[in-house]
């Protein structure tokens, strides 16, 4: 028995497994279960890194749940797709192995950032089941399956948003959040029975062969980019995402927004390899791109006018997806046609898949930094805060590195994947990229703003004893950090070997159907 | 037309109740209520696509001799799948609602609002 | 804050629900075995015997109920549930040369059966995770209707530790 062929389905049944055995291993003793979590994420990250590296050298891995094949053939020789099947192609395995970095750094972050309110076993527990649902998202291959798996990732990040229980602010954050997720959900579920009674099949490469571009499909294509969309925080639903994402513990938030990028991920499958040019209608691409500059302006500008550090970030966060739901649309726009996609279509969607993995190390980095600050001083509240930088050097030096990150300053990866964003999106139209600048410049003066609050500056009285965060929440930083610093370094490396075979297996809609079916239905 | 596509336009008012109910309601019971409906009308949604005419249920080894009709099997999973999730989702649902009472003392959700701006 | 305790009902209706609270137990696990032939399953049968509990609550009163509730059990069936559920999936791993996770490694054909062993299930591993679905949910639920109403009677909370969780905030 090989076990790696069996990995896919390792990195979901083991952090499930984990997920409830932590309760156990916590009655042992506190110490027993941080060994037991530190492992367990390290495991994980371990099992996705060797599914990354066997699909970037050996092709798109398909994992059948169930049975050696994924169909049942009849005697006529007619073959029904029947069963779950997990596909990981190099879109998949790269996105599946930064949220597994992000799980293991909040993890880790996690031992010492709550070691001191109760109910920790459960708090574990209900990390391991948002790790498995946001792994589970976005290496599935069949449709009811993901449904599931947004389900299981929603319920345990409302356990763990209003985690600290006596302010009543988390708890209203979760109960906005869930009323959001709730109706995105069943938004989903809808879709899903739409395809089901249309075609009559619920695997993603069988329906991507079989859609044709007719109502139905249309409506459903409506509903889930809608549904996929505000659990995104894009424009018009994005209320849910600075509160949710202020009020959630910082550990708890990295993984939040690996999830809402693993939703990301599913609407450019849906997009890009499954529907690709049966869409029939240029309105949905250019819906796309209204909504990200829309998101790109609104969050920014929301954002410099905010006091509180994580609630700056949360509508960071907004304009950040802005920026991927621009570039996905963009892609879109060019996808029917050759010489557009060699110009700047598969740019485009290159600058998108480069910008998402960016996005998720990023400001994971900067929201572990912000809660740093919080436990260090107490608040959240920037007009509180000023001259740590002499108390905590390393937090404000990783926090320099993220805020350069995000804001597009060149030696780091976030300018890179700007820069590919700005060149594609400008052959569209030129005020595309006129916004995405400005919401650039408008990122720097916030966190330049934020920098000098909270670190800058003389030194307060109140803030005499204070010293830096625990080693383990530094730890926690730093796997994110080298992880900026690695892409940033060897941005050629990165974007030849990782993102481009990214953004080819995503826009080769045929390959994505092929590599199931065999190429027949 | 109607009679026959009847399940479909029961299935259509009651996830419409259910939408409106969850956005324009300000009790937070009845928004509970509300994605309550609106989780039903999408498993009736799925159950009702399975439907074939005179069809029996889709065990093999129940079925009278020579049947060769039956409803289709799948959408009951989904469905049932489905109403796990929606209970789960509706503990959770009223559980946060308990506290948030504790914490403000309203059900009102024009109150609950200290998150702002 | 003073605690009110639920009433217990009079003693024909106490007496009438503990009997028929055990035929309800029966039932659910009717209900669970026979998951892959009748409607049912694990998880409906699961919940028929999670109701158990809430006809006992309503017909004992709290006061009662409290004395012999013992939460540990519930959280026990919810891990065996489900470290059972988990173990029938990762034995197909290593069933045949070319198994994968979830194989029905336990099945055996129709018409074979009355031959074989007439006393194992036909669907195989079906079944048997149809058991470890109904212990699970039982557990589970159970667990959810203990916890939510303790949480409204504002048992189990202490005076004092109220307001603890409430972030960093506090030094």
């Amino acid at each position: 028995m090989n076990l790696m062929n069996h990995l896919p389905a390792l990195a979901l049944a083991v952090p499930l497994l984990a997920a409830f055995a932590t309760p156990l291993v916590a009655a042992i003793s506190p110490k027993a279960r941080n060994i037991w979590v530190t492992c367990v994420s390290a495991l994980v990250s371990l099992i996705v890194f060797g599914i990354l590296y066997r699909v970037l050298t050996m092709g798109t891995q398909i994992y059948v749940m169930g049975a050696p094949s994924w169909n049942i053939s009849l005697p006529s020789g007619f073959a029904i797709p029947v069963r779950i099947i997990l596909e990981v192609d190099a879109f998949n395995a790269l996105v599946a192995f930064i949220a597994s970095l992000s799980a293991l750094a909040g993890a880790v972050y996690g031992l010492k950032f709550v070691r001191k309110f109760t109910g920790l076993e459960f708090y574990s527990a209900l990390y391991f089941l948002l790790t498995a649902g946001t792994l589970g998202m976005i290496m599935t291959g069949d449709l009811f399956n993901f449904f599931v798996f947004l389900e299981i990732s929603s319920v345990a990040s409302f356990g763990l948003i209003a985690f600290w229980r006596d302010r009543p602010e988390a708890v209203e954050a979760s109960y906005k959040y869930m009323l959001v997720s709730q109706l995105a959900a069943q938004l989903v579920l809808v879709a899903l029975a739409f395809i089901y009674g249309r075609y009559g099949v619920l695997n993603m490469a069988a329906f991507s062969t079989v859609v044709q571009p007719d109502l139905i499909s249309k409506v459903v294509l409506v509903f889930l980019l809608v549904a996929l969309a505000m659990k995104c925080g894009s424009f018009p639903m994005h209320m849910w995402m600075p509160d949710a994402y202020a009020e959630a513990p910082a550990s708890v938030t990295v993984l939040l927004v690996a999830m809402s990028q693993a939703s990301l991920v599913v609407l450019c499958r849906f997009c890009f390899s499954i529907y690709g040019t049966a869409m029939g209608t240029a309105v949905i691409p250019w819906t796309l791109i209204v909504l990200g500059c829309a998101s790109m302006f609104g969050g920014v500008s929301m954002a410099v006018v905010q006091h509180e550090v994580k609630r700056l970030m949360g509508y960071h966060s907004v304009s950040q997806v802005g920026y991927m739901l621009t570039a996905f649309g963009v892609g879109l726009l060019a996808l029917g046609d050759k010489t557009a996609m060699d110009g700047f279509g598969l740019t485009a969607v290159a600058g998108g898949i480069y910008h998402m993995i960016n996005y998720i190390l990023y400001k994971g980095l900067l929201f572990l930094c912000a809660g740093a600050l919080y436990m260090a001083a107490g608040s959240r509240d920037l007009d509180k805060m000023g001259g740590l930088a002499r108390k905590m050097p390393v937090t404000s030096a990783l926090f320099l590195i993220a805020a350069a990150a995000i804001s597009g300053l060149p030696p780091f990866n976030g300018f890179v994947s700007k820069w590919m964003i700005y060149e594609s999106v400008y052959a569209v139209h030129p005020i595309l990229m006129v916004v995405a600048l400005v919401s650039s410049v408008l990122t720097l003066a916030s966190f330049v703003k934020v920098y000098q609050t909270a670190f800058l500056g003389p030194e307060r009285p109140q803030f005499a004893e204070t010293h830096e965060v625990p080693r383990a929440m530094i730890a926690g930083m730093c796997v994110l950090a080298v992880a900026i610093l690695v892409l940033s370094l060897f941005p050629s490396w990165t974007v030849n070997t990782l993102v481009r075979p990214a953004a080819e297996a995503l826009v080769n809609k045929a390959s994505y159907g092929a590599a199931v079916m065999g190429g027949a239905l | 037309m109607i009679s026959a596509n009847l399940p479909y336009f029961v299935f259509a008012v009651l996830f419409l109740i259910g939408l409106l109910g969850a956005l324009l309601e300000t009790n937070l019971i009845k928004i509970g209520i509300a994605i309550d409906v609106m989780e039903s009308a999408a498993n009736m949604f799925i159950i009702v696509l399975g439907y074939r005419n005179g069809g029996y249920i889709p065990v093999k080894f129940l079925m009278p001799e020579g049947v060769t009709n039956f409803v289709l099997p799948t959408p009951q999973a989904l469905t049932l799948t489905a109403i796990v999730i929606a209970l789960a989702t509706s503990a959770l649902m009223l559980s946060l609602i308990v506290m948030l009472y504790r914490h403000y003392g309203t059900l009102d959700v024009r109150e609950i609002r200290r998150l702002r701006g | 804050m003073k605690k009110k305790s639920m009433r217990p009902l009079s003693v024909v209706a106490r007496t009438a629900c503990s009997m028929y609270g055990w035929f309800m137990m029966a039932f659910g696990a009717y209900v669970i075995v026979h998951g892959d032939v009748t409607p049912g399953g694990g998880f409906q049968g699961g919940s028929i015997c999670a109701t158990f509990l809430a006809l006992m609550l309503i017909a004992h009163g709290s006061d009662y109920i409290n004395e012999w509730l013992n939460d540990n059990f519930y959280k026990v069936c919810l891990f065996l549930g489900l470290f059972m559920f988990i173990g029938f999936g990762l034995m197909g791993l290593g069933w045949a040369c070319d198994g994968t996770m979830m194989l029905n490694w336990a099945t055996v054909p129709h018409d074979a059966l009355a031959t074989v062993k007439p006393w194992w299930p036909p669907s195989g591993t079906v079944a048997l995770m149809d058991i470890a679905v109904g212990i699970e949910v039982t557990g589970g639920l159970s667990l959810i209707l203990i916890t939510m109403f303790r949480a409204v009677r504002l048992e189990g909370v202490v005076e004092d530790g109220l307001g603890k969780e409430t972030g960093h905030d506090q030094r």
